[in-house]
């Protein structure tokens, strides 16, 4: 869907004509590859282009939150091939905002891809596009197509002697590739397996050659930051929490959707500028990063601004920006149930204790939600989290594990119920009818 | 065996030519995918055929090719109905509808997840996260069309569409 609702558009300037704006002239009219050409008319060194960055503080919009400018500054010199990777494998639950920013402004994620190899000295890159948006890896082929025959990708782009050309490389169903190193392997024709690190992609990249990959929303900043300067753009966020972010609101709203507001946001304003609490009902927990991120429960999170450190401070993380909001409709252990079996589901099988240790975590929430729990099962649960935590090749051994602990601890009475009474703490037909699918009075 | 040239139509070669410009001239393997999704387009599904034709044409061992086929979710490795219906089921999409909303297809095809109706027309699928929460419920057609807000009216219209 198109824009709903925002503050201080940066991103999402290019969404208001939904599909109507996408395409090369409409980004242009719009201000769009005019920091490249600058960039490249005044010949600004690497080094001025990657402090720029710096100043805005700008986090990596994929999860991590790691600094842009700092990445990008980690990259080798003297290296003769490297390359710029864009990381479009959005398939965090409760994620889709690159989807959209794919969708209603390509040009913006290829231009700061151009404007990132030039700082790091790549001559080629690729953007990686999750399997299941293949109509928005169509529009994106068709955008970088624009782009070429404009001469802003290509051998001396605009005649500054600076040559770069960028790639669409799409997914085929396979979490495990958002993992960055899991994404390389995938690039290169393998299975998607993450790679021990280090070395890191800086050093050791796609194809062994030094390699930096940042999230698509990162990459579509990078013209409005140079465009506005790196402190003007922190300064729109709160400090360490540069610029404005896209906030995916998925579940229980009245208008699930993307919405793009400063960084430091109160949580409350974004949840009404979602529209609300799907009818009226009351808001009972919010997991506010990605279902990888630790659930909080409603009090906690109405505290919250939306900024890297405000919702780590409350115990969970800001992750890739998806809010993912529950009513008082919803059984937490079917939840939690839901979400182990897509860990169980995506851990890539390379890890013993993530191969396994999501298997016992949904075999055992499923026998709490299928009646047949045990008392000592929550700290069975715990226990099993205890030895995935910290102990993998990646996050996704975390991320299976974090969900699981933040839902016994926030929700434990409602787990203790569902094992000694056999059955859920809500009503069942209470939660048949908060999804909105059956019409009220209908069998 | 088939030969490969029996296997991937010249208009499939050409589509897999297009992706292997896109990677180093020595890294070939990085059209693997790509190809991989082109044969299945024309197959309908990945018989070991297909695979060990796609391995031929890259320069690929069969094996190093089947890995990928068998890693990633939407390759099918077995037939499925002219139209492959994938549900996402996810906790977002569940929020919304995605579980009702697979329960109903269910019932109207009577069939289950990886299943396929007795006339070869559809199969079902339990999907994972397909990056579009907001619009939940959320189905894909055959892997690449994806269906949006899909309540029970838009669910019937959408059967009632594939002939």
């Amino acid at each position: 869907m198109a824009l709903i609702d925002t503050i201080n558009p940066l991103l999402t300037t290019g969404w208001s004509k939904g599909d109507a704006g996408w395409s090369l002239k409409d980004y242009e009219a719009r201000g769009g590859y005019a920091q490249l050409k600058r960039i490249l008319a005044s010949k600004m060194s690497q080094d001025d282009l990657i402090a720029e960055v710096k100043k805005s503080v700008l986090r990596g919009r994929g999860g991590a939150g790691f600094p842009t400018g700092l990445k990008w500054s980690f990259m080798p010199k003297a290296a003769p091939e490297k390359y710029v990777v864009c990381n479009t494998d959005e398939g965090e639950p409760g994620t889709f905002k690159d989807r959209d920013l794919l969708r209603f402004d390509p040009h913006s994620c290829i231009e700061g891809m151009i404007i990132a190899g030039y700082a790091v000295g790549a001559k080629r890159g690729y953007n990686y596009i999750h399997g299941e948006i293949f109509e928005i890896y169509q529009r994106f082929e068709e955008a970088l197509d624009q782009a070429r025959a404009a001469g802003y990708l290509g051998n001396d782009i605009l005649g500054s002697g600076f040559t770069f050309d960028l790639f669409a490389h799409h997914g085929w169903g396979a979490y495990i590739c958002g993992e960055e190193t899991g994404l390389l392997e995938s690039i290169e024709g393998k299975k998607g397996q993450p790679r021990y690190k280090p070395p890191f992609p800086a050093n050791f990249g796609l194809y062994g050659k030094p390699t930096t990959i940042n999230n698509t929303e990162t990459f579509a900043a990078i013209p409005f930051i140079l465009g506005m300067g790196g402190e003007a753009y922190l300064n729109l966020g709160k400090p360490n929490n540069g610029g404005t972010k896209l906030f995916s609101v998925s579940g229980h709203v009245n208008r699930p959707g993307n919405y793009e507001v400063p960084m430091g946001t109160p949580f409350a304003k974004l949840l009404e500028m979602a529209g609300g609490m799907r009818g009226g009902r009351k808001l009972k927990a919010v997991i506010p990063g990605g279902s990888s991120a630790p659930v909080l429960p409603a009090d906690i999170m109405m505290d919250c601004t939306m900024d890297y450190d405000s919702i780590a401070k409350a115990g969970s993380m800001l992750g890739s920006g998806a809010v993912i909001v529950m009513d008082e409709t919803v059984c937490m252990v079917k939840a939690l149930e839901r979400l182990s079996y897509f860990y169980y589901e995506e851990s890539c099988g390379q890890c013993t204790p993530c191969r396994e240790g999501s298997g016992w975590l949904y075999r055992v929430v499923h026998r709490i939600e299928h009646g047949q729990g045990r008392p000592e099962d929550l700290d069975l649960l715990n226990r099993v989290t205890d030895n995935m935590m910290g102990k993998t090749i990646c996050a996704l051994a975390d991320a299976a594990a974090f969900p699981v602990r933040s839902f016994i601890k926030h929700f434990k009475s409602e787990f203790e119920y569902h094992i000694e009474n056999r059955k859920c703490l809500v009503d069942p037909e209470v939660q048949r009818m908060g999804s909105g699918f059956f019409k009220a009075g209908a069998a | 065996m088939t030969k490969p040239n029996q296997m991937l139509s010249p208009e499939a070669l050409r589509r897999i030519d297009r992706e292997i410009a896109k990677y180093p001239a020595d890294q070939k393997q990085s059209a693997v995918m790509a190809a991989l999704v082109i044969a299945q387009d024309e197959q309908g599904w990945l018989p070991q055929e297909a695979i060990a034709a796609v391995a031929a044409y890259l320069d690929m061992a069969p094996i190093a090719v089947y890995e990928v086929a068998s890693f990633y979710n939407m390759y099918d490795l077995h037939p499925v109905g002219k139209y492959k219906i994938t549900v996402c089921t996810n906790l977002p999409c569940a929020l919304s509808g995605g579980v009702h909303a697979a329960d109903y297809v269910k019932e109207k095809l009577g069939i289950d997840f990886n299943e396929t109706t007795a006339d070869g027309k559809f199969t079902l699928k339990e999907g994972e996260c397909m990056g579009a929460c907001g619009d939940a419920p959320v189905m894909l057609v055959n892997n690449k069309r994806m269906c949006s807000f899909m309540l029970p009216e838009q669910i019937d219209k959408l059967l009632a569409e594939c002939k």
